[in-house]
């Protein structure tokens, strides 16, 4: 077993990291989506190169085959695989709403309306509606 | 006797209980509101005063309440201090009551439906304090009167109310739960019971770091005692009525609190033990250092409920320094001051509400030639006066002469001094007042018309000044109780 | 009939998700998942009833044998969290039906009842089963219904909300299941108890030890551990204050079942105490995210912002509990794990009924409040002093068992801390007392009324619960500890 003969898992690892950085450094939330849904492909690979047998054959027993494939890490994975489309549906509904509710998809965009909506907030609560000074200068922050 | 001991104990603390709903009921019907707490705090007295026969008559009551950890109950045992702390609690409460309903109407203070359901919550718990059998029953009445109390300080909803319950929540709680929580468990932990018993619950093998880490904790613990630096809480507190500062502030909270560090010095520690330990000496002087402090700095208050409370404060110091003296005199005198104090005490607070409801003045360089309006009131002051500096005819002599035999016993001389040289600041700070007003001229100005205080207040100040003189020559019955702490 | 009950648990409410999608007409949609939620509380009853008398109850699906069918098994541990999940459901759902009129459209009520079955599905399933890969499964299912209900309120930031959660959410049950993958291919099994006996074997193996670390930083993501937390906050404060008031008592505590089940039952404590200084962690990370949400929760105007960030240092004593490592610790951390979502369910159903009369959760909307509400409020109070840990209360009772447990292990530094950031909690709780009692009112109040109802019953029974196990301990206590101990008893 070398490094190379593992070449199945760097695929994992590599999609894994790929995934995740996108997550993490993508402002663009359908973008954060696509790197989630990598991130979590990389499991299925996981989990698929693991049923695999060294020179066996796929599990439909046959008198000629003595070796087969597990196909039980498959049938899981098919699974994960469902619940994984699904939460890229939940999440692209959300964007969808998202761009309803705020005109945009950005994060950074979105962060901005939020803050607005929180120094509204605080205005109420502490009664300086009035100065309108003080909340355009924190919504240029 | 139609009743079992333990279903009057049970009573004694639901009475006041049952009286919120009826009060509260009641809400726009002042007469009948009043008339239920009266009613409720007359149905006390006599509930207390039946038990205080029983266990003359050598009845033990005890009651064994819910588990509220496995081998931990709520329990409830009557023993002579608890019995004298209801007594006079109890006492007082009828008495206050009819006091407030003169203040509250005469001043014409909101929400008073808020006030009495609070104030019977506080009595309640007050009872439960009394009677508690263990320290985690002690800790769980302690926590709902300092909490029922929080709306009674905060009672003007005006921003100085706001602030002066923050600090009056903010000290009781933290030093609580920090201190007093921890030491509970940290006892539960060492001893396996929490249980009062005679001659205190340690085994004799615990390292006295321990025991002499817990005693610490115990006494900061038990902010309600005002020991110094814990003390901020009781004039942060006079923000609130008259009433509640006289029956709260000088008599059931700051007295649980002493109440407390008594009971926890005789029946936690023992005073075998609390004799051997050296942080018992140092919180002894730190007790002394309370009084003479807290003395002094009533002697710079202008406002006559801020003298005051400083001199709750110092006096409390009294009672504290007689529990750490561990010696029997020194216990007696404690227990004898928890009830001495309260009458003398309450007095004073109910002339300073009477004042400023008939006279609307607080402070005290405006009271100069008040004696001439209002001399009953006046008069009631200089007793109450007396009783506070230990002076005879009044009770607070006999308090204060055991404490100071107590130090005696003890050979703690510094004490002794410390105890004189606060009496003698009593003096300094409190008779000018009455003094002034019968003998200066009036402050400024022409003079106003001012009348004494509503009948149902000039009741309740007399009423307790005559309690004072009254004291003084029936004390028998008080030491007996005291001193049957130690058999 | 009683020998399915651990399936019928779990099945019930899976199925009569659809069906309140055929129902459709909201008003009877409500009643109906009342009736599902209180069926399946009633067998949970039934099913701890049984537990407690009659010791582990094995259940196979399909009729297939353990290791290869999946098993459901319900112990003591988890029998008793699901009368505690099924209980506070029903509860919740029963003051639901008139709160969500004001904070949803019409048109999402039924959609609405729906996810919140399907989440109740999840989190019973997720407790109920004894198969790993199972309970990947549960976890979606619980983990998808609730951005759902989460985002169908009407409040935008709900969305981002969400959405963060989402992608936390994801990240975290991915990371799970490259754990329970990475077991596998050292074991060959799924089963949580077959994993159990074949994982020492293997324990040395550095396979075992990186699924170790995937699934605990999994499932930290999920019950929002310090510093994991963030997608907590905003989801609790805009989300729907019924989802709120759901997720709060249950998910989170359903999450740290799912810690305490694989540190304890599946790769055991000992295990765990050599691959792993989990120990230290926990306990830095508990302390600090005690200390660090409770100040948070001070500075928020939310109010739900404010309980959000207290259920965030809650957490953290359900986790220090944990990182105690002894049985009395970890019987004080279930008890907080009961308690915790006894008080956070009464608090922020209460929030709710006050958005349903003032529709606002803003902190400064509540000034002069006590008058108006005096239930609602008083409601707010005892859940908030229970908090605290006052005696008489719940929390009393749980801050009671972690000094003690801290005290045990010699850790007295900590209790001191413990006792400390409760009174932080003194200081977010006052701040809404202040509000509430002593702040004149901003706007005007005239026409608010009390709290319907619907609404305070289903409160008031929270609250006197909370006051009730505050003081007859005798079952909390009861099952935390039995259930402590055989955890401690299977290793």
């Amino acid at each position: 077993m070398n490094i190379i003969g593992l070449y199945n898992y760097w695929i994992v690892v590599v999609l894994m990291l790929i995934g995740f950085f996108i997550v993490i450094a993508h402002e663009n939330l359908i973008k954060k989506l696509v790197g989630l849904s990598i991130f979590q492909t990389s499991v299925f690979f996981l989990y698929i190169s693991m049923g695999k047998v060294a020179g066996a054959t796929a599990p439909i027993l046959d008198e000629n085959y003595q070796l087969y494939s597990n196909p039980l890490p498959h049938v899981l994975i098919l699974t994960a695989i469902v619940v994984g489309i699904a939460t890229t549906a939940m999440g692209l509904a959300l964007v969808v709403r998202i761009y309803e509710a705020y005109g945009s998809i950005e994060e950074s965009d979105i962060q901005v309306q939020d803050n607005n909506d929180r120094l509204e907030d605080y205005l109420e609560a502490y009664g300086h509606k009035n100065d309108t000074h003080l909340f355009n200068q924190d919504k240029d922050e | 006797m139609w009743l079992a001991p333990e279903t009057l104990l049970i009573l004694t603390i639901l009475v006041p209980l049952f009286a919120v709903p009826g009060i509260i009921a009641a809400n726009r019907f002042p007469n009948r509101r009043e008339g239920v707490t009266i009613t409720a705090s007359i149905i006390l007295i006599y509930l207390v005063t039946t038990l205080y026969g029983l266990v003359q008559n050598g009845t033990s009551i005890a009651i064994k309440g819910p588990a509220l950890f496995p081998g931990l109950h709520l329990s409830f045992e009557i023993e002579p201090l608890g019995m004298l702390f209801s007594l006079v609690a109890g006492f007082l409460w009828l008495v206050t009551t009819v006091y407030a309903i003169g203040y509250m109407r005469g001043h014409h203070e909101k929400n008073q439906t808020r006030f009495y359901s609070c104030f019977a919550i506080a009595i309640s718990s007050v009872m439960g304090i009394s009677y508690a059998g263990n320290l985690l029953t002690l800790f769980i009445f302690y926590e709902v009167l300092t909490l029922s109390t929080y709306p009674l300080v905060t009672h003007s909803g005006t921003p100085k109310a706001k602030e002066g319950g923050r600090v009056y929540l903010g000290v009781l709680l933290s030093t609580s739960v920090l201190f007093l929580l921890l030491a509970i468990v940290a006892t539960w932990y060492t001893a396996g019971t929490v249980e009062f018993q005679k001659g205190g619950v340690f085994p004799p093998e615990t390292a006295p770091i321990i025991t002499g880490t817990l005693l610490v904790l115990y006494i900061f613990g038990i902010g309600k005692a005002a020991i110094m630096p814990f003390h901020r809480w009781l004039p942060a507190a006079m923000v609130a009525p008259t009433p509640v500062s006289a029956l709260l502030h000088a008599v059931a909270v700051v007295k649980a609190g002493v109440f407390s560090v008594l009971k926890v010095c005789v029946y936690i520690f023992g005073l075998d033990l609390l004799r051997t330990l050296p942080s018992a000496d140092f919180m002894l002087y730190l007790a002394a250092a309370t009084v003479l402090l807290a003395s002094i700095v009533a002697m710079r208050q202008d406002n006559l409920k801020a003298r005051l409370a400083y001199s709750t404060v110092s006096q409390l110091g009294y009672i504290t320094i007689g529990a750490l003296l561990a010696t029997n005199a020194g216990i007696v005198g404690g227990a004898m001051h928890i009830a001495m104090h309260a009458f003398g005490k309450i007095t004073l607070f109910f002339c300073a509400g009477a004042i400023m409801v008939a006279a609307h003045k607080t402070e005290i360089s405006d009271m100069r030639g008040l004696g001439k309006s209002m001399p009953i009131t006046m008069i009631a002051f200089f007793i109450g006066s007396l009783s506070i500096i230990g002076l005879p005819p009044t009770g607070g002599t006999w308090g204060k002469w055991f404490i100071m035999t107590g130090a005696f016993d003890a050979g703690k001389w510094t004490i002794m001094i410390v105890l004189m040289l606060s009496s003698l600041l009593n003096i300094a700070y409190l008779l000018p007042i009455p003094l002034r007003a019968f003998f200066s001229k009036q402050a400024y100005g022409k003079p106003v018309q001012i009348k004494e205080a509503p009948l149902p207040s000039l009741l309740a100040l007399s009423f307790t000044a005559l309690g004072c003189i009254f004291l003084f020559f029936y004390t028998q019955p008080l030491y007996e109780l005291a001193s049957a702490i130690l058999q | 009939m009683t020998a399915h009950f651990p399936i019928l648990q779990v099945i019930i409410p899976l199925l009569a998700a659809p069906l309140c999608l055929f129902i459709r007409i909201p008003r009877i949609v409500g009643i109906f998942a009342i009736l599902v939620s209180a069926t399946a509380f009633l067998i949970s009853c039934g099913l701890l009833q049984e537990v407690i008398t009659g010791g582990t109850l094995s259940y196979q699906l399909g009729g297939w044998a353990a290791p290869w069918g999946i098993e459901y098994r319900i112990d003591k541990l988890n029998g008793y969290l699901l009368l505690l999940v099924s209980g506070v459901s029903t509860i919740v759902l029963v003051a639901a039906q008139t709160s969500i009129s004001k904070e949803l459209p019409e048109n999402r009520h039924t959609f609405f009842y729906t996810a919140y079955l399907l989440c109740l599905t999840g989190l019973l399933g997720i407790l109920a089963t004894a198969d790993a890969f199972n309970l990947f499964v549960f976890l979606e299912i619980s983990a998808l219904s609730s951005y759902t209900l989460i985002a169908i309120g009407t409040d935008r930031r709900a969305l981002t909300a969400s959405y963060q959660y989402l992608v936390m959410g994801t990240i975290g049950a991915t990371f799970i299941i490259i754990g329970v993958g990475l077991m596998y291919m050292m074991t060959g099994t799924l089963n949580m108890y077959d994993l159990a006996e074949r994982l020492p074997a293997v324990y040395e193996s550095k396979t075992v030890l990186s699924a170790f670390g995937f699934f605990i930083v999994g499932v930290c993501l999920k019950l929002a551990l310090f510093p994991l937390h963030l997608w907590l906050p905003n989801a609790y404060a805009y989300a729907p204050s019924i989802t709120t008031a759901f997720l709060a008592a249950t998910s989170t505590k359903v999450a740290v079942y799912v810690l305490i089940r694989y540190i304890f039952s599946i790769f055991g404590i000992e295990f765990v105490d050599m691959s792993l200084p989990l120990g230290d962690i926990f306990l830095f990370l508990g302390l600090t995210g005690i200390f660090v949400a409770s100040v948070a929760a001070i500075y928020q105007l939310n109010i739900k912002r404010l309980f959000a960030y207290s259920s965030v240092a809650q957490i953290g004593y359900i986790i220090l509990g944990l990182a105690i490592e002894t049985e009395l610790g970890l019987t004080a951390t279930l008890l907080h794990l009961f308690n915790h979502a006894l008080m956070k369910a009464a608090i922020f159903l209460a929030i709710g009924a006050v958005v349903y009369r003032i529709g606002s959760a803003q902190l400064s909307h509540y000034a002069g409040l006590g008058k108006k509400m005096p239930w609602t409020m008083a409601a707010i109070v005892a859940g908030g002093l229970s908090l605290i840990g006052v005696p008489l209360t719940v929390g009393f009772v749980s801050k009671w068992y972690l000094v003690v447990a801290l005290l045990d292990k010699g850790w007295w530094p900590v209790a001191v801390l413990v006792l400390i950031s409760s009174l932080i909690a003194v200081i977010y709780v006052w701040r809404v007392v202040e509000w509430i009692y002593l702040t004149p009112p901003r706007i005007i109040t005239d026409e608010i009324k009390e709290a319907p109802m619907s609404q305070l019953i289903p409160i008031w029974i929270l609250v006197l619960a909370n006051i009730y196990f505050g003081v007859d301990t005798r079952l909390t206590v009861g099952v935390s500890k039995l259930a402590a101990q055989s955890l401690f008893g299977v290793n």
